[in-house]
């Protein structure tokens, strides 16, 4: 079973501390959601998270292994990473772009093999791309977009899966969709740490919220449990009425 | 499936481009009698105007576009940019001031060596500036700016050394020589240049897939496994090592690179690692192709191949320049 375990994780970059002192796990079958306001430092602890960023101290560890540590292509295996930041710099083909998520298992695009080739198929379908995968990128629409990256990481068929803000700009109808296709990727039994500024569809969704506020952990734990008014006022400050995983928020509060 | 028959069918074009270069020249030579000289059969002066003449200068024309047509595509793959070449980086360049400093100091009527050697030199030290460069910053956009900057620099070094050039002759070397050409090439040159160009050349087919993953951008391909350390290092040292060859063998031959890949992409769905075979077969034959047209233009001075080149390929970049939308930067 794979595990992502981040200890005393703090990053910095030049003289900003960024992220101070955060640790946290992902197990295979939680649907973990990051929640915090812009430039909480989530991003930050993902990229560390990965391996990608280096700390200045504490350590993320997959089964034991520090990740910066890890070859690129062993990291890559375990877990699956779909970044804010979704570039396209060709009009590749739907298929291509999603065969890229088998990269880390050694398949060239244009020629995949058995289980790669099987990955892929499986992914378009998961994500109902089949009938887009032959269609050129740069004429698919923001939210079919987004589907070709989310199957571009269920590709890898990593056991974990890290997505930074993967619903920002999409419509409500979208969102759900993509949540879902997340939600089906952990009930399979993998692992996924999302980031969304979405609090009601994080309750929704989420097994475990972990809520970060100025680059800190400041709880960490089931809706049911973290999830106050009080809580939101304290990380976003907004006022907000909850009812079951149902959020309210009325605006801005004026306690700051 | 176009695709699968690609390259195929750009190495039968180009066989029959390079045949078709040693037929036609000055005098025409039928096919029979060149057929008869390619294998050894034949008088020896038609023997001498293929073996000596006319094939080694396609094969330089067609080698030279192949580097050309590698390197580019494989820059364009790493850069994700459409208009980046060994020129933008500033490896011709160097490779060029290099070749050029030789022959103000004379260096080359001491050893006709010297020339093709410090175009290699000079490619390489381009190259090494680069891969430094991209070991300490992990910005494109940073790497596209010091070859701007190398660039540049060698190209105002090169004014300077024709200022100062010390009488008409090696003037007129350099003018000659910065404009490109293959006219007049050897085998013995061409496998001076040769070693080089296919080092580099495999080092790009050996790392292209990695050129994939960036499609996605440098932190997804981060993500999807890929060393982006190696990644750039590999690239940049291939493309400097078959650039400076290519230099070497023919001068400055711009453009070539750039208008290759763009010709191929839509044929290999837009892949950066599928493009670099074909358009390094492209390039050549469009050199081969572009060479013979120099040769049969009833000029005074035969036209030099870098300017019908460039003359092709300037607009040809202004166009991509034009085409590309600003929505993937």
């Amino acid at each position: 079973m794979t595990e992502l375990v981040a200890e005393n994780l703090t990053i910095a970059a030049k003289d900003t501390v960024l992220v101070e002192d955060a640790s946290l796990k992902l197990t295979p079958g939680e649907f973990v959601v990051l929640l915090g306001p812009n430039g909480a430092g989530k991003t930050s602890l993902l990229r560390a998270c990965l391996g990608l960023a280096r700390p200045v101290s504490g350590r993320a560890k997959l089964d034991g292994q520090d990740t910066a540590r890890l070859s690129p292509i062993q990291r890559a295996r375990s877990i699956a990473y779909l970044p804010q930041i979704r570039q396209l710099a060709w009009p590749n083909i739907v298929r291509d772009v999603v065969a890229l998520g088998r990269f880390s298992h050694g398949a060239a695009l244009g020629k995949l093999r058995g289980a790669d080739a099987e990955a892929v198929e499986r992914a378009i379908r998961s994500c109902d791309l089949s009938h887009l995968a032959d269609r050129q990128a740069d004429t698919l629409s923001g939210g079919e977009l987004v589907r070709m990256h989310c199957a571009r990481v269920f590709a890898t068929e990593a056991p974990l899966l890290i997505a930074d803000e993967p619903i920002a700009a999409l419509d409500p109808r979208h969102q759900f969709r993509i949540l879902g296709l997340i939600d089906g990727y952990v009930q399979r039994g993998g692992g996924a740490l999302v980031v969304l500024h979405d609090i009601e569809l994080a309750a929704r969704y989420a097994s475990r919220l972990i809520w970060m506020r100025h680059g800190k952990i400041v709880a960490d734990g089931p809706p049911e449990t973290t999830l106050t008014p009080e809580r939101i006022e304290a990380i976003y400050g907004v006022r907000a009425r909850i009812d079951g995983v149902r959020v309210e928020i009325s605006g801005p509060s004026h306690i700051e | 499936m176009t695709e699968r028959w690609l390259s195929p069918a750009l190495i039968l074009l180009s066989v029959v481009a390079v045949f078709s270069a040693c037929l036609l020249g000055s005098t025409p030579m039928p096919a029979d009698r060149v057929m008869a000289a390619l294998i050894g059969g034949a008088d020896p002066s038609d023997r001498l105007v293929v073996w000596a003449i006319r094939l080694p200068r396609a094969l330089a024309a067609f080698l030279v576009g192949a580097a050309l047509g590698l390197s580019g595509a494989a820059l364009q793959g790493l850069l994700r940019n459409p208009l980046a070449e060994p020129g933008v980086l500033g490896v011709s360049a160097t490779a060029s001031l290099a070749a050029t400093f030789v022959i103000y100091y004379g260096l080359v009527a001491l050893n006709p060596w010297f020339l093709p050697l410090a175009a290699i030199a000079g490619a390489l030290i381009a190259t090494a500036l680069l891969a430094v460069a991209a070991i300490r910053t992990r910005s494109v956009v940073t790497l596209i700016l010091i070859g701007v900057g190398l660039s540049s620099f060698a190209g105002a070094a090169m004014s300077l050394l024709m200022n100062l050039a010390p009488n008409p002759f090696s003037l007129a070397d350099m003018i000659n020589w910065m404009l490109g050409s293959v006219a007049n090439r050897s085998f013995d040159e061409i496998l001076l240049a040769a070693p080089f160009m296919v080092a580099g050349g495999a080092i790009l087919l050996i790392t292209r897939r990695g050129l994939s993953a960036l499609t996605l951008g440098e932190e997804a391909a981060d993500g999807l496994g890929l060393n982006l350390r190696h990644q750039r290092i590999f690239t940049v040292l291939g493309a400097g090592l078959a650039t400076g060859a290519s230099v070497a063998l023919a001068g400055a031959i711009g453009f070539v690179g750039i208008v290759a890949p763009h010709l191929v992409r839509p044929f290999v769905g837009h892949d950066p690692a599928r493009s670099l075979v074909p358009s390094a077969l492209l390039a050549g034959l469009i050199l081969v192709v572009a060479d013979i047209g120099v040769r049969l233009i009833p000029t005074t001075n035969e036209l030099k191949l870098g300017v019908v080149a460039a003359l092709i390929g300037a607009p040809v970049f202004v166009w991509i320049a034009m085409q590309r939308r600003t929505v993937h930067d």
